[in-house]
């Protein structure tokens, strides 16, 4: 199928969507997201960065769309022309969610241990305003400990529902995820449950912000002053493929590897994110890869595959379709 | 006159058991569909009708019953949406709790039409009461095997359920309602898919309001036909209005479509003019989430034309001059209200019923009820009135679902209408009285 954003046209295979034929084309025309995670299903929708105005329709109805559409849940037709970065109109209306994102958002980052990999920070400084028009109270929270390992810090959370998702779908058996709604919504405790999970930790690598950290690195250091090395190991729960976070020859983190999209190549399990901190538990491969982009691969997966495929019989179980799915 | 098919039985005494339900003429709908129509036909009467959905967005009933998908071996089912949530609307309520027996024959000819056997009817949890009446006569319509297997000695079956909802506005939203239906939290969902693809359990379905399915029984009885007859163009039919706010006689009429505004306020047949002699200031025509106008805009068009109770008319001129049908929650304004107060408490329920999926909506209509405030406690500026502007603007047409306009379009008509009361309240430091909201707030806490 063709389809043309911002002028460029690429061709695509059916059932790919805006955001997706936009990445193909390059990160100059592609939408930034804070919601969308390729790797969690029916994720994306919800933040609203990523907004695109379609200009044409496609080739069989040309109408342009009424509305901007969310880029990564909208599926490009034959024949339809998009404009993000040329439209000023959708670059106003970014700047607007931008806004929205900050307004309750406490924009501690010096104390935040996600400064420096952060999407907020970085969405903030492309798209934002220099100064805030929001003269109120902002929202607050007390922090969670979900189990000793990970750190919920509701403040800072802006309810992209990935780690919703990847509790989901990567680790077994979750049903709630948020309660309460509108603007007093929270990521819910209930999420303790999962910490047994041996796939928990990965929450804390989707989320886009400090909201969910590692309480295991808490404070050790700022991101900028480790270096990332990749690294593997032999593990009989996932891939055990991972990024040490290194000073010196202390491993001060272990987090997945991540694409060029900032998204984790494949999940790790909490044995290999929490408990190998030391170098010997490790066959270091080299300096990481400023990025890269991989999908994830079949081999040593059998866990994960195996949970994916309980979670699917759930959802038979209860009569579920898949969404994303049409019949 | 105008004609009466919805509610010209309300008065009659017993008029919500089966029995003298059935003696005026009841379930009439229901021998006629199954026993002399195949599905198809009741269908093609329904387009034939141009009955459009009485929910709010008046889209055309039997082309969204022919877009329902229908696999072979997958089930289809009817939902009735009974959420009616939005403020100055409850038309369906005296429905439901006058004759409940319309809705349920409603529902029985649709699901015929339809190819559903199992339907539901989602109601407001605040509606319990009415859930109660809807049950009994439920109970009362299996007893006399209008519902159940083998209606009528045919072959065609139905289940009949209620589900009580827990009282949030966000559930009259279609998808949202289903979540909910399914016993989740009710969040809208990211379209398409639509229900009549995966709807109800990923099946497809048709949500269709109370109203709406009630319609469908004199609309069988009459012929699609004879049903467009009344009514002005692609308006067609009768609808329930809920009449509100200072006039001498509220309450749900039913009118023809295309009754004239201006006779439906000040007739006696109807609203009967505004209450102790006061002059009208404006309506809000279809419910909360439609624009405001001002009396020279809502009796005549820019045009200058008489405005008339129909889709078209009310929407003549666009959101600059005009307005939406919407619902049909007709509320009307005497000159001594205050536009800014009313429209804080507009504001302040679309915050309050956000189900903060999406950025602009979530945090969007705190800030606006936020800034509202300040017009209240008399510390707003001038420069406050640009901002609620720009906040309502950042909001509408950016939101997964239809409540983020549903919060914006109210701040927007109210300053494109009535900008100089903002300014006024601004310059001035005026305080409004909002002790009823602080007598509210205490209760609460
Ligand atoms: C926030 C929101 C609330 C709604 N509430 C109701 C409601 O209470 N009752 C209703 O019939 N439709 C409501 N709707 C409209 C429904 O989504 C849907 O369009 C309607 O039930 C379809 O029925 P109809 O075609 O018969 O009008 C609401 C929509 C939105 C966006
Ligand atoms: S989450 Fe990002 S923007 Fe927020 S405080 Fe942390 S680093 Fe700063
Ligand atoms: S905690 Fe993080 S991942 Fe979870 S919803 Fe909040 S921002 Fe998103
Ligand atoms: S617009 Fe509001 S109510 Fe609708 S999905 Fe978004 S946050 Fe929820
Ligand atoms: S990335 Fe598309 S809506 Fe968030």
């Amino acid at each position: 199928m063709k389809v043309t954003i911002d002028g460029i046209e690429i061709d695509v295979p059916k059932g790919t969507t805006i955001l997706q034929a936009a990445r193909m084309i390059g990160p100059e025309v592609a939408p930034p997201t804070m919601c969308y995670y390729s790797k969690l299903k029916t994720s994306g929708g919800y933040c609203r960065t990523c907004l695109v105005k379609v200009t044409k329709g496609s080739a069989q109805n040309p109408n342009p769309m009424p509305k901007p559409v969310a880029s990564c849940r909208t599926e490009v037709m034959e024949g339809m022309e998009v404009q993000n970065i040329t439209s000023p109109e959708i670059l106003e209306a970014r700047k607007g969610v931008v806004e929205f994102l900050l307004i309750n958002h406490p924009l501690d980052c010096p104390v935040c241990d996600q400064a420096g990999e952060c999407k907020l920070q970085d969405l903030g400084y492309e798209h934002g305003a220099a100064k805030t028009r929001y003269e109120f109270k902002r929202r607050e929270y007390e922090m969670i400990d979900i189990g000793d390992k990970i750190k919920l810090h509701m403040n800072r959370c802006i309810l992209c529902y990935r780690c919703v998702k990847t509790a989901e779908q990567i680790t077994n058996g979750r049903v709630h995820g948020v309660v309460h709604r509108g603007d007093a919504a929270e990521i819910s405790t209930y999420i303790e449950q999962a910490i047994d999970n041996d796939f928990s930790g990965n929450v804390i690598d989707v989320c886009p912000v400090g909201a969910l950290t590692d309480r295991t690195f808490r404070f050790k250091s700022r991101v900028w002053f480790t270096k990332p090395v990749d690294a593997h190991c032999k593990c009989d729960k996932c891939s055990g493929k991972v990024r040490l976070w290194m000073k010196g020859d202390d491993v001060l983190r272990v987090t997945a590897r991540k694409d060029q999209w900032d998204e984790v190549e494949e999940f790790i399990c909490n044995t290999c994110r929490f408990d190998r901190k030391k170098v010997s538990d490790w066959v270091i491969e080299g300096p990481s890869p400023i990025s890269r982009q991989s999908v994830i691969s079949q081999n040593h997966y059998n866990h994960l595959n195996e949970l994916k495929v309980q979670v699917l019989k759930q959802q038979k179980a209860l009569g579920f379709m898949d969404i994303n799915k049409r019949p | 006159m105008g004609r009466k098919l919805l509610i010209h039985n309300d008065k009659v005494p017993n008029i919500h058991t089966l029995e003298v339900y059935r003696a005026h003429g009841g379930y009439a709908s229901v021998e006629k569909a199954l026993k002399t129509m195949t599905p198809d036909q009741v269908t093609d009467e329904v387009k034939k009708s141009g009955l459009r959905g009485r929910g709010g967005a008046g889209f055309p009933t039997g082309m969204k019953w022919s877009f329902l998908a229908k696999p072979e071996g997958v089930p289809r089912f009817l939902v009735c949406n009974a959420d009616e949530s939005e403020p100055g609307t409850f038309k369906d309520r005296y429905l439901m709790e006058k004759i409940p027996h319309a809705l349920i024959e409603g529902m029985i000819t649709s699901s015929y039409a339809l190819g559903a056997n199992q339907s539901y009817i989602y109601i407001r949890g605040e509606y319990f009461y009415v859930a109660r009446i809807l049950e009994q006569a439920i109970r009362e319509a299996y007893a006399a095997g209008w519902l159940g297997k083998n209606i009528l000695g045919t072959n065609y079956s139905l289940d009949l359920s209620v589900q009580v909802g827990g009282g949030a506005y966000i559930c009259g939203e279609e998808t949202a309602l289903l979540e909910s239906l399914e016993g989740k939290r009710g969040n809208p969902r990211i379209k398409p898919p639509f229900p009549a693809v995966a709807g109800l359990w990923g099946c497809p379905t048709v949500v269709n309001n109370v109203e709406t399915i009630a319609a469908v029984c004199p609309i069988v009885m009459m012929g699609g036909e004879e049903y467009a007859k009344i009514g002005i163009g692609k308006s067609t039919g009768t609808k329930l209005i809920s009449a509100s706010g200072h006039i001498n006689k509220p309450g749900v009429y039913e009118i023809e479509l295309g009754v004239p505004v201006e006779e439906f306020i000040y007739s006696e047949e109807y609203c009967g003019g505004i209450r102790n002699g006061k002059k009208l200031k404006a309506v809000v025509a279809g419910g909360s989430s439609v624009p405001i106008l001002p009396t020279e805009l809502i009796l005549k068009t820019a045009k200058g034309e008489h405005r008339l109770m129909t889709y078209e008319s009310l929407a003549d001129g666009g959101f600059q001059t005009g307005t939406m049908l919407g619902s049909g929650g007709f509320i009307v304004m005497d000159e001594d209200t205050s536009i800014v107060k009313n429209l804080f408490t507009f504001t302040r329920f679309y915050h309050h019923e956000s189900c903060g999926q999406c950025s602009p909506c979530r945090e969007g209509t705190g800030w606006m009820e936020k800034i509202l405030k300040k017009f209240l406690n008399g510390t707003a500026t001038e420069v406050d009135v640009d901002l609620l502007w720009d906040v309502q603007s950042k909001i509408e047409g950016k939101t997964i679902c239809p409540l983020g306009e549903a919060a914006a379009w109210p701040v927007a008509a109210a300053i494109r209408h009535f900008k100089h009361e903002f300014l006024e309240i601004a310059r001035n430091k005026k305080f409004v009285d909002i002790s009823h909201y602080e007598r509210l707030n205490a209760i609460k806490a």
